[in-house]
């Protein structure tokens, strides 16, 4: 590789050909400012915050996408790079609604903070402010098109890392807006509602619908019984939202903080997450042995259950007809739970908490009330739980720790790795294996499955059979999948397909980061809580025998697919 | 056949294979499928066939052709030619280049607009007339100008523009 020597403000640095300028300053600890730029994404160049001056160039260059060459002296401070910058910025301002003080982002917006950051004091110009409708058709995410400022990194996540392409650029020069065709909304087109948008969103122009309220409502309701799960994701992640270190594991706080809000009962959803490996698992078994509807694929990720809908109908009879964990636990907190406490399903107020913004479509989908009532009443995201926690006032980062509420706050070490690639697989791996194998299995982790790769296959030996599997993380990875296997280039027995890069902890209803190794610490996290945990394997966890002894029965019996079990359609991405 | 109300969807696919306008576009399709650049050739041939972009030409055109129809609703917002609204059997469009613009294209539109009763980029109630602004068409010798379909008038002033508009009655 052709080495390139560059000076940037004084310092000499050397890089490989092709590095653009902004690597190059950043590989020394020179912070360019940027906003269209995200590390993740295609680069764009539209912005022109990240612009620096190149001696002998007439103008200044966007650091972002040009290109470092030999002999360059480039200098990312100069008045006139000062000055390009602020002019930007007050631009983008000058368009923007001022109202911060009450804006979702107020404190997380990088457009303010750039405003911090260049010392801007006072805006120039006063710009046109528009006043379009909110976007609020969808369950999961609101679009407020006034507060775009057009940097397209929602466009570019929507086609590049999950081919959805629920949104664009229409109309031009300044008419330019991002928005669905003609103005539809996102529930009318093929937005899956995964919320990949709002975790890149520089601003709060895309955002979660906003549950807290119904949540605080049921929490006051002193006739309601309020019953509250939390997903794997949520402890990996939540301790970010209070100053803690990323990857920090905050299950015991999070607890605690949801007997402090006030929710009578603090469940676990890694409970319904064993009980998912046990129907899973045993749908699982039963496909293999009568070798039809192979490959089996995995259903915990709703956002790729709605592309699954959309985009490859045809594959349905794959998707495994379990319901996700949060449906399952909804259907047993108003049934089971309900007979064992001896209240009616009817008085309980079920909240789910969730990495994920496409959790909400689904606990509304019509046909989620197996219980007899609507399964799960209100979703919040882990940011949305930050949010109250915060209102309550309770100093989250010194609380102490205390443990989930029995029966349904009790799980394993495979229901806690739901949460991220290649969990569900290894997961359901540990109870598939000894139960073919008919003994005890001696090495419950599953290496070969683990890893952040967008695609992964393995074969593993499973009673004297290759199983062949396959993992995909985010929904453009889940189509190269798709499409290698529709072309005939590959055979598996068993898939899971997470709809986010990461999996649940890359989620879009996780806290916002910047951290380009955010997933792999919350992973990490969620890893060492496996370790931790005595029982590892969902069909050894004491509470899910009980729950089948006394209640299911068998897997997959009547009982449990009339609770457990849902059903898909076919729709429109029109 | 009797027609089953429940089982309709309401693609109204029915209706557009009576409709020659939709056979015609198929086969625009067909022809362009697989050339690139395919997108923009069939939506100016669509644009031909129809006099506009309705929605369902966008979604057939977006189907057909593999492409999410976020990215042909880009194009067709993008370029000023496309239009998503129907419009007149004569299209009317003044020039408002910088040569038109200081010869008083201004005023010509706005007398336009007064003896059409209608705003730029509107039809009339009749469906005879839209009238639309363009950029430079390069006739700035004959400032300010304007066209109505193909035909181009120049050197006009706001009392010439009864004479013109009476030709298209």
């Amino acid at each position: 590789m052709e080495r390139i020597k560059l000076t940037i403000d004084g310092t000499p640095v050397e890089v490989e050909a092709g590095t653009t300028i902004l690597e190059a300053a950043q590989k020394i600890g020179v912070h360019i400012p940027t906003l269209c730029y995200h590390p993740e994404l295609r680069l764009e160049g539209a912005c022109r915050i990240c612009v620096v001056e190149v001696e002998g160039m007439r103008n200044l260059v966007a650091s972002c996408v040009y290109p470092a060459a030999n002999n360059m002296v480039i200098k990312t401070n100069s008045e006139a790079v000062r000055r390009a910058r602020k002019t930007v910025v007050e631009l983008l301002i000058a368009n923007h609604p001022q109202d911060c003080l009450v804006c979702s982002r107020h404190g997380e917006c990088e457009l303010q903070n750039l405003s911090r950051q260049l010392g801007i004091r006072k805006v120039r110009f006063e710009g046109a402010k528009r006043d379009l409708q909110l976007d609020e058709s969808s369950h999961s995410i609101v679009r407020d098109p006034n507060k775009c400022i057009l940097c397209g990194r929602c466009v570019r996540v929507c086609e590049q890392t999950q081919a959805v392409n629920a949104i664009g650029v229409a109309n031009r020069g300044s008419a330019s807006i991002v928005t669905t065709p003609f103005n539809h909304g996102l529930a009318d087109g093929p937005c899956v509602g995964c919320g990949q948008c709002i975790n890149v969103c520089p601003v709060a122009a895309l955002r979660e619908k906003d549950d807290t309220e119904r949540v605080w409502d049921a929490l006051h309701n002193a006739k309601a019984h309020v019953v509250v799960q939390v997903a794997p994701a949520v402890r990996a992640a939540l301790g970010e939202e209070f100053g803690m270190r990323s990857g920090s594991l905050v299950t015991g706080k999070l607890v605690t903080a949801l007997r402090k809000l006030g929710f009578d009962q603090v469940f676990d959803t890694q409970f319904a997450a064993d009980v998912t490996i046990m129907e899973e698992g045993y749908e699982f078994i039963d496909r293999l042995k009568k070798n039809e509807n192979l490959p089996l694929i995995t259903s915990c990720s709703p956002g790729w259950v709605g592309y699954c809908e959309r985009f490859y109908p045809e594959m349905l009879p794959h998707v495994s007809s379990c319901k996700s964990p949060q449906q399952m636990f909804g259907a047993l907190a108003k049934t089971y739970y309900a007979e064992r406490a001896g209240i009616s399903g009817s008085s309980i107020f079920s909240v789910s908490i969730m990495p994920c913004t496409a959790k909400k479509t689904e606990a509304a989908r019509g046909e989620m009330q197996d219980s007899g009532y609507r399964d799960v009443d209100a979703v919040i995201t882990t940011r949305e739980l930050a949010n109250m926690i915060r209102e309550a006032g309770i100093d989250f980062a010194n609380l102490p720790d205390s443990e989930f509420d029995l029966p349904m706050g009790m799980s394993t070490g495979a229901g806690t790795i739901f949460g991220v690639t290649g969990g569900v697989m290894e997961a359901a791996l540990r109870t598939v294996a000894e139960v073919l194998d008919g003994k005890e299995l001696l090495e419950v982790e599953f290496q070969q499955v683990r890893g952040f790769a967008g695609v992964r296959e393995a074969t593993v030996r499973i009673a004297g059979k290759n199983v062949r599997v396959a993992i995909a993380n985010g929904l453009a990875q889940a189509k190269r999948l798709l499409e290698s296997i529709k072309a005939g280039e590959a055979e598996y027995h068993f898939i899971e397909i997470m709809g986010c890069p990461g999996g649940c902890i890359g989620g879009g209803g996780q806290p916002l980061s910047t951290d380009p190794e955010i997933r792999m610490k919350r992973a990490a996290a969620l890893y060492r809580q496996d370790m931790l945990k005595k029982v590892r394997k969902s069909h050894e966890n004491p509470a899910v025998q009980e729950l089948y002894r006394s209640f299911l029965g068998e897997p997959n019996s009547e009982k449990a697919h009339h609770l457990l079990h849902t059903h898909y359609q076919a729709r429109s991405r029109y | 056949m009797a027609m089953d109300e429940k089982k309709c969807t309401g693609c109204s696919d029915c209706q557009n294979a009576k409709d020659p306008r939709y056979q015609e576009l198929a086969q625009v399709i067909d022809e362009f499928r697989d050339m690139e650049g395919a997108l923009i050739m069939v939506l100016h041939r669509a644009q031909e066939i129809f006099g506009y972009l309705p929605e369902d030409v966008q979604k057939i055109v977006a189907v057909e052709l593999d492409l999410p129809l976020a990215e042909v609703y880009g194009v067709t917002t993008f370029y000023s030619y496309f239009s998503l609204k129907p419009r007149g059997k004569y299209r009317i469009a003044v020039c408002l280049g910088t040569a038109c613009y200081v010869r008083g294209a201004a005023e010509l539109v706005s007398a336009i607009e007064k003896q059409l009763n209608i705003k730029v980029n509107d039809t009339t109630s009749d469906g005879r007339f839209t009238l639309e602004v363009s950029r430079c068409i390069g006739a700035c010798g004959l400032a300010p100008v304007m066209t109505v379909n193909d035909d181009v008038y120049g050197r006009l002033s706001p009392d010439k523009v009864p004479e013109i508009l009476a030709k298209y009655q």
